[in-house]
């Protein structure tokens, strides 16, 4: 399998009032497969949606270097950017805010295809986006009549299917989906979740796949990176991960979702206080604060993110195999 | 009164709204019961009227198009009919409420031991002395660190784990009998969530109340509560016995709904089972089943809307069980923790 992409050593810092910085991301590295899902779990904070914006550089790095299907992209300007975007889409959480109510879903969902140019560095004519626009919304399993329509007549999952097929436009091969279920029904959430599986395989797509609901994440990613107060603390692969996670922060993590069975709280690890502020993060390693296994060392030294075996990395002095 | 009467008694509740010149019917005949220590669970998609039903109780609702239909009896005492001056002495003291967003709980302009304080001075005589050490008690059983130092606090400055804690400390400065929870932890993270759940699982033995815990997730519903009530487009679709309504759901909408959650452990499905289409809307309910247009059972006998109906230890509104079909036990493999 080749690489779609590859960052090095991100840091993001966000400049505050009274002079202080947040360290939002701190030497990030991952590499992303081409045709994988990479799952992108963690709490409120630890910076998914910060990384997810800095790989497809809609927010500038600090530092760092981002590899887009070979080329480096990480200090390109706007226009030199312009073709690698329409490689590169995400897909947002809030599906109303993200579609202006008072235009039609064509023309939302037409918006890209108006502004980039075709392959051939063409404007697209009005008969040629026609036709993609029907294509769109049967891939995502709307009407064509949808399109005549408004944002407001449809539900919060058909409003999903509508920014899906507008990431889709230019046909991508990376998305990035930041909680693209988190604000649907379980119910609802399933048929978004069978869409991004669906179109995965029909289309090859690659996706990075953010979300706080760690069984969704498991249910559509090949691998999964956690992070924790702007660092990844295990990457590896998803069934791996979850079935004998490395680090203590994914145990507890794992063991604190509560689960649809009766007496499954039983054996819950219980963390105690709240993810600490990441303006002023705990020395060592960031989790030595709430880790029941911490020990001296783990506040005085930062352990590496490091390989342990089968493609698995882990941050942590003593993981637990 | 009865040893084992139930604490709080709803029944046939009906909440409709005036808009565009129609009574649009929000919730229709939901009857329930919590028992004293109970955790009860009510469970629903969003907008199938949870938070409705729990204002109805609290008589929170004042929007002067609202019409309210029968009877909410708490200790054996009507509630609805009440003049506000009674129902003020138990709303506060004998029910209390949370909310999702603390921050509607406390206003941001004095600290939040003073606004315990004051909550606590409102229904008992107690000194400011007296009722800071409460306060401070409190913050302290549930879980804040340094509660002296966290009453001086004001509510922006505290994190939402510790926001969501000083409010239930709030709703349970006078021992309420009874506390209505409002998806209180949906907007924390899962690790402060399973602490908040802890606590709530234990208000019964250490505080002696009973919760009324409204959730969208089924998860929290199987790990904190005793019985449950789903919800689907403002009806009762089923309530019973937690233990019995996950491990043979006898509606198919919660049937179905139980399925379309990923697991967390066991095999990966390559697709997840998940319900086509959305709840309707309340004007767009069908006189039947409101479920009909997404239900694999679907057939005549379900344009009559079903009542409740006993079905092993739950009830259910389905036509199912009265034609000898109830639904089979679920696939518990999948589900072992
Ligand atoms: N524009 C900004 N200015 C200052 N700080 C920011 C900005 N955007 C994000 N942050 C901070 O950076 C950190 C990471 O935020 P980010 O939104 O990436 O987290 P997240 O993991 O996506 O969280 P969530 O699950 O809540 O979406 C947080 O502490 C956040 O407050
Ligand atoms: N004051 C009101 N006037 C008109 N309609 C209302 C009013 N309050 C609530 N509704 C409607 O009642 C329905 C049920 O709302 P409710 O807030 O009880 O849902 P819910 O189950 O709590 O949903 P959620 O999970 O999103 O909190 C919704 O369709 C809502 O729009
Ligand atoms: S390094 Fe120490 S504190 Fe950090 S996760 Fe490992 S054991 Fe816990
Ligand atoms: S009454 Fe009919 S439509 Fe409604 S849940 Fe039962 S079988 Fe399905
Ligand atoms: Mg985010
Ligand atoms: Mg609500």
């Amino acid at each position: 399998m080749t690489d779609i992409l590859k960052a090095h050593d991100l840091c993001k810092d966000y400049r505050l009032s009274h002079g202080k910085t947040l360290r939002a991301l701190d030497h990030v590295s991952l590499t992303v497969r081409s045709g994988e899902v990479l799952g992108l779990v963690g709490e409120s904070g630890c910076g998914k949606s910060t990384l997810g914006r800095c790989l497809l550089r809609l927010t500038d790095l600090s530092s760092g270097n981002i590899l887009f299907e070979d080329q480096d992209i990480s200090r390109m300007n706007d226009r030199a950017l312009r073709p690698v975007r329409r490689r590169m889409q995400m897909v947002f959480q809030d599906s109303y805010a993200s579609l202006n109510p008072k235009r039609r879903i064509g023309d939302l969902v037409a918006e890209p295809l108006r502004v980039h140019p075709d392959a051939n560095g063409k404007k697209r004519s009005r008969q040629v986006i026609e036709v993609r626009l029907e294509e769109l919304m049967d891939l995502v399993s709307l009407p064509h009549s949808a399109l005549a329509r408004y944002p407001h007549e449809f539900s919060g999952g058909q409003r999903q299917r509508i920014n899906i097929a507008r990431a889709l436009a230019l046909s991508p091969r990376l998305i990035v989906a930041d909680e693209p279920v988190s604000a649907l029904d379980v119910s609802v959430q399933a048929q978004i979740v069978n869409l991004f599986t669906d179109l995965k395989e029909q289309l090859g797509l690659t996706y990075i796949f953010i979300a706080h609901d760690l069984a969704v994440v498991r249910q559509i990613s090949t691998r999964v990176a956690v992070m924790y107060l702007g660092a990844i603390v295990e990457l590896g692969d998803t069934d791996a991960v979850m079935q004998t996670p490395a680090h203590p922060y994914t145990m507890a993590l794992i063991s604190a979702v509560p689960k649809p069975v009766i007496g499954a709280h039983d054996e819950r690890i219980l963390l105690h206080g709240d993810v600490p502020s990441p303006i002023s993060p705990p020395s060592g390693c960031r989790f030595h604060t709430r880790c029941p296994k911490a020990e001296g060392r783990c506040s005085a030294e930062a352990p590496a993110l490091r390989d342990i075996g089968n493609g698995r990395q882990v941050a942590c002095h003593f993981p637990l195999h | 009164m009865a040893g084992d009467a139930p604490l709080l008694d709803v029944r046939d509740l009906s909440v409709s709204f005036r808009s565009g010149g129609r009574d649009v019917p929000i919730i229709e005949n939901v009857s329930f019961a919590v028992c004293e220590r109970e955790i009860l669970g009510i469970v629903g998609e969003s907008g199938s009227g949870k938070s409705v039903t729990a204002m109805a109780i609290m008589r929170l609702i004042d929007d002067p198009g609202v019409t309210l239909r029968g009877s909410v009896r708490f200790r054996g005492q009507e509630l609805t009919t009440l003049p506000q001056k009674a129902f003020r002495t138990i709303r506060g003291r004998e029910i209390a409420m949370i909310f999702q967003d603390p921050m509607t709980a406390f206003t941001p302009v004095y600290t939040v031991g003073w606004q315990i304080d004051e909550a606590i001075r409102v229904h008992e005589r107690l000194s400011k002395a007296e009722a800071r050490a409460r306060t401070v008690r409190l913050l302290g059983d549930m879980g804040v660190p340094d509660p002296e130092r966290t009453a001086n606090r004001y509510p922006h400055q505290l994190s939402g784990g510790l926001r969501q804690r000083a409010m239930i400390a709030m709703a349970l400065s006078c021992n309420p009998a009874l506390l209505i929870a409002d998806e209180p932890t949906t907007a924390l993270d899962v690790t402060v969530q399973a602490q908040i759940l802890d606590l709530l699982r234990n208000l019964r033995t250490d505080y002696g109340s009973a919760v009324m815990l409204i959730t969208h997730d089924m998860g929290v519903v199987a790990e904190t509560c005793d019985h449950v009530m789903v919800l689907y487009s403002g009806r009762v679709a089923e309530r019973g016995p937690a233990a019995a309504i996950f491990s043979q759901p006898a509606h198919p909408y919660t049937a179905a709904l139980l399925d379309s959650i990923p697991p967390l452990t066991g095999p990966r499905p390559t697709r997840l089972p998940s319900i086509a289409g959305a709840p309707p809307a309340p004007l767009e309910r069908p006189p039947g089943c409101a479920f009909a247009p997404r239900c694999h059972y679907a057939h005549a006998a379900c344009d009559i809307l079903p009542p409740l109906v006993r079905c092993a230890e739950q009830e259910v509104a389905c036509v199912l069980p009265g034609e000898g079909k109830a639904l089979p036990p679920r696939m518990t493999e999948r589900v072992e923790a």
